[in-house]
């Protein structure tokens, strides 16, 4: 599936700022069933300064320092994107380690979550002694006990790993309430458990810490989806959103994406930009700006099929 | 040997006050015999004997308070701590010396290698020599800074390792400080001070000097430009766009959180004596990607930083957000190779306990070599035998989080109850690899001074040391700290501990080195506005606008207090002196008349001391009641923000914020100021149901006058070190901006409150007397007419005499000459604004005639024209210090974080 997706960002000030520095990470990744073809940032006023690198995570980062004077600042990404479908039990990011016969890919799919976790924390393969940080805290997704206590009841005895994130996705799904009022970017995880409600990236953290809690290496991923307008309609400009979803990862299979806000596996109607630990490490824009006034923003994304030339 | 019996005698006491644990000594031997390599201290401190090396003691904490020595503690004692140095040293041998300094190279670089390692491809973890929790679970891992700095370039320039001497015998590593070590300064300020107390000692002892260490550290800062550019071949396609220029002629800054850190003391010492700028983060800016300095005469790009602002808060764009101590960019600026910060963000990882036990293994693969130098034992709970140890031996060993965080300390098992036992056993199995536990070392004691005896005393040393070309340079000497009192179990300068000066006895004696003797193919000359930041410049402004406000305040308090002393009201007419107008008006008048002049007199004087202070509504509105204790608020209340008390305060804070502008002269003035300050806040009872009265009794008597004379004895001491010590660059000039300004504000607010009013004739005169005294222009006065007080003429003195230091005229052509030359860009024939603000004040000023200014408007008791000159002129004076500081001090903002 090819996409074209519109990211634009709006900053208004009202006093002028005369300075200000930023990271962008809005160009999406290559990943096994993903392909970026083209990404053009479009920032206004022009910066004077800008740079484009990798971040430990391997996101793309872009850097720009925009130093005169300006009551708004526009950021439009707009990237050209081609998905792969992925079969639903296999839609894993990054290619497989070892042996790719399809028995030991059958078994390790079935792998029970105990088992996985011996691997995880035993194996002293550079590539599992890697994926270690992913079970430690980050800074968005500190230890709480009631993160175990929910996570337990979808890792029953012998159960497959697969199948436990699986009931523990479509548990989140069901318990909470999408609430895109509720919480907003600096919401603690906390508050999101008390009030039973969020928005994807809340989800997506949610998923996060109850693996890790139980001892699981999981990320958090930052992307695009499409949404589908209802039928005889055309798809509305700008209507669609930023989204989250989470990661986990299976020794000997890689990385499995869920997303428990829409309750399904990712396939080709997921674009990942990016992943870290948690939202932090993947901010899609933040920035330092010098000025005494007060600011509003505006986001819109516009993510939109295209048929193939 | 010559005669040994007394110092022999001096050491069996010494060793009888010995305790059973206390089982290494670094005097003693382990059969009880001196040390060899004490001799030579020891034979000279039985010459100058106990008692005298007692009040040479006493002379070394007077110079040390003096110099301004402190110790910035937090919590409850906060506050400026007087530096404490115990006058005994700690000695180390040539050949133990040898041992150590090859010990601490070996693990700098292995150290250096590690944090390469870590911030690179981290082969360490994946190859299994280091756990990955030891690693990614510690806060100092930065993972924005990973690829920061090239491979093969040193990342670990500025190290520091705190040792301590084990029952083996053995100097043993207890941690490692990387990221910004402190300590360097005090070593120096340690040395200066004992070295004036005790002035032959080193000579007859042989000790190695201290200054080839810091000629070589300001060498290898001058070289890192060279090696980086070197680093980066190969490595790197965007080359470090410096100029050759700047490779031979960086600029180096020291970057500094500011004058609350517990160190800063130290930072602007090291600032001072390397010869770099002492810097906040506001100071810096980034910009077309190059750090700049925002200086007087505008940006000035900055090659090098040596931090002491930790690495979390160095930039909050990549870094901690909230962060005001850093510079927003910096990480990209560093990343293009277009400025060295000493040590890069990210070395901090290294400051990690759960390192240790794995450091053996990974000397042995990464330099194939054994450790030289052992770190303590410490078990990382990460593992779970090692977890198992620690829970199992919890009440013997000492606990340490991985990460220290600010303010956090190390658990010694053995002083926690079973209920605090329980609580740390929850902590570590509920995170088990965020903890270490380390075994609690007998380390060795070394002889104190302590009333007149010497004592043991456990003692830790913080060494340093510094890259080179070719490997590291360990300072010959160290920072010794030593428990306060014997028993306790931290040594720690936070916690209260004493500082030693560290003597490694040289083979033979060593020349004496000055930092003026270096790299005559180097010189940095420098233009005068260069190396000074705006907000250094902006803290100057107001160290001379405070200066001479307290000193207005305390002149005219001084008149006041005289007064309000004598009589019931106060006020004594007779005690005025030559004038004597009270004779002549008692005569005409009869005594009730008087005391209601007494009256109109001493309002205007004290709307005068109201005005100084800003501290209305006070004498404005208020009865003469409440005098005496309205007076006091005044002068002492810390809560009136214009009493003479918070005005010093404030001249102290602004003064410590450039704290490295000052010569040593100078800051003893200021160190006495600070003190008085103190005195005079605490001679007010501090029950505030006291009645006026009795404050008043209390306080109003000599003493306050006494201190008030000491002050202005002080202030006219720091004004003429300013005056006559400063170089006149533009430090010395936005210092000198500040008194002029400030001193015709207060000229104003004098003339204003006294002059315009329309009063009896005799009162007149006593008013003018009095403004011409707070105005020290009354000797001037009366040796230059001899006459009677004259209004137009104290007025021409006072207002338009060009050649009275003291008039307003003369305040205004200073600044207008400073102010002419204040770099800025040419705007044709116009005149900056603030050119344009003191063409008018100087128009207005001497187009007025005094004989029009003393007459009295019709229709009022005032006199209208001189009122509405003052309003004019203090208006635009205070629009003056706005732009100056608009255009001057302040190129920063507050800033926004944002997502």
């Amino acid at each position: 599936m090819n996409y074209k997706i519109i990211h634009k960002t709006e900053y208004s000030y009202t006093y002028p700022v005369n300075l200000c520095y930023n990271e962008a990470r809005l160009t999406p990744r290559h990943h096994v069933y993903q392909q970026c073809n083209d990404n053009q940032f479009v920032v206004q006023p022009e910066p004077k300064d800008c740079r484009e690198r990798r971040d430990f995570f391997g996101n793309t980062v872009y850097y720009f320092t925009i130093q005169q004077p300006h009551n708004q600042l526009t950021v439009t990404a707009t990237s050209r994107v081609e998905v792969k479908g992925r079969e639903l039990q296999r839609n894993f990011t990054e290619a497989r380690h070892h042996d790719d016969s399809d028995r030991v890919t059958s078994e390790a799919e079935h792998l029970s979550w105990e088992e996985a976790h011996q691997q995880l924390h035993t194996d002293s393969k550079p590539e599992i002694l890697e994926m270690r940080q992913y079970v430690l805290n980050s800074p968005m997704i500190p230890a709480m006990p009631e993160l175990h206590a929910y996570a337990e009841k979808s890792f029953t005895t012998g159960r497959p790993l697969l199948e436990a994130v699986e009931d523990l996705s479509t548990r989140l799904y069901t318990d909470f309430t999408y609430d895109p009022g509720f919480t907003t970017v600096a919401t603690p995880l906390d508050d999101v458990i008390k009030h039973r409600r969020g928005v994807c990236q809340d989800f997506a953290h949610l998923g996060i810490g109850c693996l890790r809690a139980l001892g699981f290496a999981a990320r958090y991923v930052s992307g695009y989806m499409e949404t589908e307008p209802p039928p005889d309609q055309e798809p509305l400009s700008g209507a669609d959103a930023s989204h989250a979803w989470f990661s986990v990862y299976l020794p000997q299979l890689g990385w499995v994406d869920f997303d428990p806000t829409n309750n399904q596996m990712p396939t080709d109607q997921h674009i990942t930009v990016a992943w870290g630990r948690d939202y932090a490490d993947v901010t899609p824009l933040k920035g330092v700006v010098f000025g005494s006034g007060t600011h509003e923003l505006f986001v819109s994304v516009d993510c939109k099929r295209e048929t193939e030339a | 040997m010559t005669d040994t019996k007394n110092w022999k005698v001096i050491g069996d006491s010494y060793h009888n006050a010995k305790s059973a644990d206390q089982q290494i000594d670094e005097m003693l031997s382990r059969d009880s015999q001196i040390n060899p390599h004490w001799h030579g201290f020891m034979q000279a401190l039985d010459t100058l004997g106990l008692t005298e090396m007692e009040s040479r003691h006493k002379e070394i904490q007077r110079l040390l308070r003096e110099n301004g020595v402190t110790y910035v503690v937090h919590g409850e004692q906060q506050g400026h701590r007087p530096w404490e140095l115990d006058p005994i040293p700690l000695i180390i041998s040539n050949t133990d010396w040898d041992v150590i300094s090859t010990g601490l190279t070996q693990r700098a670089k292995l150290l250096n290698l590690i944090l390469e390692d870590l911030y690179g491809e981290r082969r360490l973890i994946k190859e299994g020599l280091i756990p990955p929790e030891v690693v990614y679970a510690h806060a100092g891992f930065l993972r924005a800074c990973v690829g920061l700095i090239p491979a093969g370039f040193p990342f670990l320039l500025n190290y520091a390792a705190d040792l301590a001497r084990g029952s083996d015998g053995r100097m043993w590593v207890l941690g490692d400080r990387t990221q910004a070590p402190s300590g360097a300064g005090y070593v120096l300020e340690n040395r200066t001070a004992l070295a004036r107390a005790l002035p032959n000692l080193f000579g007859e002892v042989g000790v190695h000097r201290l200054s080839f260490f810091f000629r070589s550290l300001q060498n290898s800062v001058l070289d890192l430009p060279l090696q980086y550019e070197f680093g980066q071949l190969g490595q790197r396609e965007s080359a470090s766009r410096m100029t050759s220029h700047q490779k031979d002629n960086p600029h180096v800054v020291v970057l500094t959180p500011g004058p609350l850190n517990e160190t800063y003391f130290e930072h602007a010492y090291i600032a001072n004596y390397l010869g770099y700028t002492l810097v906040q983060g506001d100071d810096l800016t980034v910009w077309d990607g190059r750090v700049w300095l925002k200086s007087l005469g505008g940006l000035r790009p900055v090659d090098i930083i040596l931090r002491r602002v930790d690495d979390i808060f160095c930039d909050p764009l990549e870094l901690r957000q909230d962060s005001r101590l850093g510079v927003a960019g910096l990480l990209e600026v560093i990343r293009q190779g277009n400025v060295m910060v000493v040590n890069p963000p990210g070395s901090g990882v290294l400051e990690n306990p759960s390192l240790m036990p794995f450091l053996p293994n990974i000397a042995k693969h990464l330099i194939g070599e054994e450790l030289r130098l052992p770190s303590v034992a410490t078990w990382w709970c990460g593992e779970p035998k090692q977890r198992d140890y620690v829970l199992a031996n919890l009440n013997q060993l000492v606990i340490k989080p991985i990460y220290r965080q600010p303010g956090g300390h190390p658990l010694f098992g053995s002083e926690l109850s079973r209920t605090e036992l329980d609580t740390l056993r929850a902590q570590i199995n509920a995170e088990p690899h965020l903890y270490v536990g380390q075994e609690y070392i007998h380390f060795s004691t070394t002889p104190s001074l302590v009333e007149g005896k010497l004592e043991p005393r456990r003692t830790i040393l913080r060494t340093f040391l510094f890259a080179e070309k070719d490997g590291y340079a360990v300072m010959p000497g160290g920072l010794t700290r030593c428990e306060g009192e014997t028993g306790g179990l931290t040594v720690s300068i936070q916690g209260g501990g004493v500082s030693k000066d560290t003597w490694i006895l040289a083979p033979e004696p060593e020349p004496h080195i000055s930092l003026w003797q270096q790299r005559t193919e180097r010189i940095q000359t420098a233009a005068p506005s260069e190396g000074l930041s705006s907000r250094a410049a902006e803290n100057l402004f107001w160290v001379g606008r405070y200066a001479e406000r307290a000193e207005g305040q305390a002149r005219l308090l001084r008149i006041m207090l005289d007064k309000a002393k004598m009589g019931k009201m106060g006020l004594e007419i007779s005690h005025l002196g030559q004038v004597a107008p009270s004779t002549r008006f008692t005569e005409t008048f009869g005594e009730e008349a008087r005391e209601v002049s007494e009256l109109t007199y001493l309002r205007s004087m004290l709307r005068s001391l109201t005005g100084l202070t800003s501290s209305h509504p006070s004498f404005v509105n208020k009865g003469e009641q409440s005098l005496e204790s309205e007076l006091l608020s005044i002068m002492l209340d810390t809560e009136n923000s214009g009493s003479l008390v918070s005005t010093l305060q404030a001249l102290v804070s602004a003064a410590y914020a450039v704290r490295d502008r000052w010569s040593t002269d100078t800051w003893r003035v200021m160190n006495n100021i600070e003190n008085l300050c103190t005195t005079l806040e605490n001679s007010v009872p501090k029950d505030s149901n006291t009645n006026a009265q009795l404050l008043t009794d209390l306080v109003l008597q000599e003493a306050e006058l006494a201190s008030l004379d000491q002050l202005m004895i002080f202030l006219s001491a720091l004004s003429g070190l300013n005056a006559e010590s400063m170089t006149q660059t533009i430090g010395w000039m936005s210092l000198d901006m500040g008194r002029r300004i400030e001193r015709a504000l207060l000229l104003i607010v004098l003339c204003r409150s006294s002059l315009v009013a329309v009063q009896d004739e005799w009162i007149e005169d006593l008013l003018l007397e009095s403004v011409l005294a707070a105005a020290e222009s009354l000797i001037t006065y009366r040796s230059r007419y001899r006459a009677a007080l004259h209004f137009p003429t104290v007025l021409e003195l006072l207002l338009l005499d060009e050649d009275n230091p003291r008039s307003l005229l003369y305040q205004l052509k200073r600044l207008q000459e400073q102010i002419r030359v204040l770099p800025r860009e040419k705007l044709g024939y116009r005149l900056s604004e603030e050119e344009q603000l003191i063409l008018q004040a100087l128009t207005q000023l001497q187009l007025s005639d005094t004989i029009d200014l003393a007459e009295r408007s019709e229709h009022t008791t005032q006199r209208n024209g001189l009122e509405k000159l003052l309003v004019r002129l203090a208006q635009i004076l205070v629009d003056m210090s706005d732009v100056l500081t608009h255009t001057y001090f302040s190129h920063s903002q507050p800033s926004v974080v944002s997502n």
